[in-house]
């Protein structure tokens, strides 16, 4: 009996959930590569690969491999002055100490590294291998990315959920707060924000995590309306669980789906305003590397021809962006089936 | 309908009032030192204190918050810490070149996008839906950024079709060599975000029963696309460019930035790295004015389009 019980219990919405996902190819195959690229940046973020990504190897704006070795320019310099050295010494102020400093100088040794004339990806105009930077700068801009949009959700949520399960007072005050936020246009609070908080990864976490909660406490709000009067939780309240528990045990189980879709979405959104931000010199500091500033030397690297920084840095983060979107739509296909294939 | 309107503008002040308190707050609490930060590097102590005296920072800060009200409501803002440009100048010298720009990318953009989302939704689940709805994914996940820098170079720089940047005090002109680049590029990357929502707009429409009902009739289907169709999608399209329309008065930064262009967005841009406090807090505070007056507007839109919107 009890077995029979046990076959015939339904399967959960997570369960079901991902019976769905496992049959969208296009799903699958994107959390494969989103997969891989977890795995990548985890690697870099443990120093396995692309921790040498500030070693100059290359020459400088050295080529791809497959292009061969940049041509030599014919120098039209000046020419090197010939016939014998005149000799200064008596007018020149510093003669003494040359030879002491000749003395301190063998202290130091320069060893002069043979450098790459070109790189597998090409290098940029230091020299430093594109490959490497733009396995570092997806790290940086994904995890940035991912960050931020954890922390726009934790606020979205907890805020929402207040809003809808209270209401009241406390429900007015954050409708309120909501009204203030999405009064002013996103790019310029980030702005006002950007100019008070300082340069950097944490800052810019803070930055687009304090001003994109707007979008999520309204989808949270509505959902915790909707089930604060539902029998489940009404019952709930019956057996005497406390606000808390109803909130965090009881509804937010039920509005789960609604968030993870909302927070992949940011993802891509914060990843896209990382770039542009760092670009403007409002994101990461000029010691890091993320695909922003990547494509900020970019742009004057693609004057003189070389292409390659840019091409990598746009490769990287198309493949990315792309897969991720897909998952998100695969995920939201599965999550919630009445909107399969709305978008 | 003027019951409805003083009502809406009544309920605007107690937000209006937040935005102010957010941006007192944010940069009294988390700012720099206004009078370390205009009185520079090699200011003296002294120097500093007459700052701080002439600013009213010795004051307890209600008496600041006072202050700044009195700005606001007075429309003096004082002068930019870093040129000493007075901010309502700089509002009346950069707001045009910004329009100039932005009002063509937000006319394109809308009409472009009508069409191509009606086309695609009409055309659902076929070849050329899904290839649409494939290369926009593919294209927005591309950053704005890349697609700046290479039409910049490509159109400008290698084939020489537009200036690389530039503008001049005639509108004429500007529209007509200057503009055109930029406006073309934002339009290239806008339209594909734009198709993707209207799609869904009109594919909420198409699939109602008054659809089936006029195709049973036997209108022709550019008849029931165009006029039943398109007049219902039109409330949530509307929504979309009203939501949109407060952004063109900052203007598209990344491409004042890019083409030098000298509009409200560059300026905002210079104000933040120059720790120009009074131009972004003039700027933030405004738009939020605007925005909230463009949704007002937006609502009784509503009512001209839509017949059966009460507005209460």
């Amino acid at each position: 009996m009890a077995v029979a019980g046990a076959a015939n219990r339904s399967e959960g919405v997570w369960a079901a959930a991902w019976r769905r996902f496992r049959g969208d190819r296009v799903g699958m195959v994107s959390m494969v590569i989103v997969a891989g690229f977890a795995v990548l940046m985890a690697a870099a973020g443990l120093g396995l690969v692309a921790a040498d990504w500030q070693v100059e190897k290359g020459v400088p704006n050295a080529p791809p491999t497959f292009m061969g070795p940049a041509k030599q320019e014919a120098s039209t310099a000046i020419p090197v002055p010939t016939g014998p050295n005149v000799d200064i010494s008596a007018v020149d102020p510093l003669a003494p100490r040359y030879a002491e400093w000749a003395e301190l100088a063998k202290k130091y040794q320069t060893t002069e590294a043979a450098r790459a004339p070109t790189l597998p990806f090409g290098g940029d105009r230091l020299g430093r291998d594109v490959l490497s930077k733009a396995i570092k700068g997806a790290q940086i801009s994904v995890f940035v990315g991912v960050l931020a949009a954890l922390v726009a959700t934790l606020i979205g949520t907890v805020l929402g959920a207040l809003a809808g399960f209270f209401g009241g007072r406390l429900g007015d005050f954050l409708e309120w707060l909501y009204n203030v936020f999405t009064s002013i246009p996103g790019i310029l609070l980030i702005f006002a924000f950007a100019a008070v908080a300082g340069r950097g990864v944490q800052s810019v976490v803070l930055i687009l995590g304090l001003t994109g909660w707007t979008g999520i406490y309204r989808l949270v709000r509505a959902e915790f309306l909707k089930h604060s009067v539902r029998e489940y939780v009404r019952a709930a309240e019956a057996v005497g669980a406390s606000a808390a528990s109803r909130i965090f045990r009881h509804i937010l189980p039920n509005v789960s789906h609604v968030i993870l879709v909302q927070l992949s979405i940011l993802v891509v959104g914060f990843i896209k305003a990382e770039v542009i931000l760092s670009y403007l010199g409002l994101g990461v500091s000029v010691d890091q590397v993320s695909w922003g500033t990547m494509l900020a030397e970019a742009q004057s690297e693609l004057i003189l021809g070389h292409w390659w920084q840019l091409a990598a840095a746009t490769l990287f983060m198309a493949v990315f962006v792309t897969a991720f979107s897909l998952m998100t739509d695969a995920l939201r296909d599965a999550l919630d089936p009445k909107l399969r294939g709305a978008e | 309908m003027a019951a409805y309107l003083i009502r809406r503008l009544w309920q605007m002040i107690p937000t209006l009032f937040g935005v102010v308190l957010l941006v007192f707050f944010l940069f009294k609490a988390f700012g720099g030192d206004p009078a370390e930060i205009l009185g520079g590097l090699s200011a003296s102590p002294e120097q500093i204190q007459a700052i701080r005296t002439q600013l009213g920072l010795n004051e307890p800060w209600w008496v600041q918050l006072g202050i700044f009200l009195k700005q606001i409501v007075s429309f003096d803002w004082g002068r930019s810490w870093a040129t000493n440009e007075s901010v309502a100048n700089l509002f009346a010298t950069r707001l045009p070149a910004t329009l100039t720009v932005m009002v063509p990318i937000l006319l394109l953009d809308t009409l472009l996008a009508i069409p191509i989302a009606l086309l695609v939704a009409y055309l659902r689940g076929s070849l050329t839906d899904r290839s649409i709805m494939v290369a926009t994914t593919v294209a927005l996940s591309i950053s704005f950024l890349v697609y700046v820098i290479v039409g910049q170079y490509v159109f400008a720089f290698q084939l020489g079709w537009f200036p690389v940047q530039g503008w001049t005090d005639s509108l004429a002109t500007n529209l007509l060599v200057y503009t055109p680049l930029p406006v073309l590029l934002a339009v290239m990357v806008g339209v594909a975000p734009q198709t993707r929502l209207y799609r869904t707009f009109f594919l909420d429409e198409i699939g109602q029963d008054y659809v089936r009902t006029a195709r049973a009739k036997g209108l022709t289907e550019p008849r029931i696309l165009l006029t039943h169709v398109m007049r219902n999608a039109m409330i949530p399209i509307l929504t979309n460019v009203a939501v949109s329309l407060p952004g063109i008065f900052v203007g598209s930064f990344l491409i004042e930035v890019f083409f030098s262009i000298p509009g409200l967005g560059r300026e905002v841009l210079l104000a933040v790295n120059r720790s120009d406090y009074p131009v972004i807090q003039a700027v933030t505070i405004y738009l939020a004015v605007i925005t909230m007056v463009v949704n007002l507007a937006t609502d009784v839109l509503y009512k001209l389009v839509d017949p059966r919107v009460v507005l209460k």
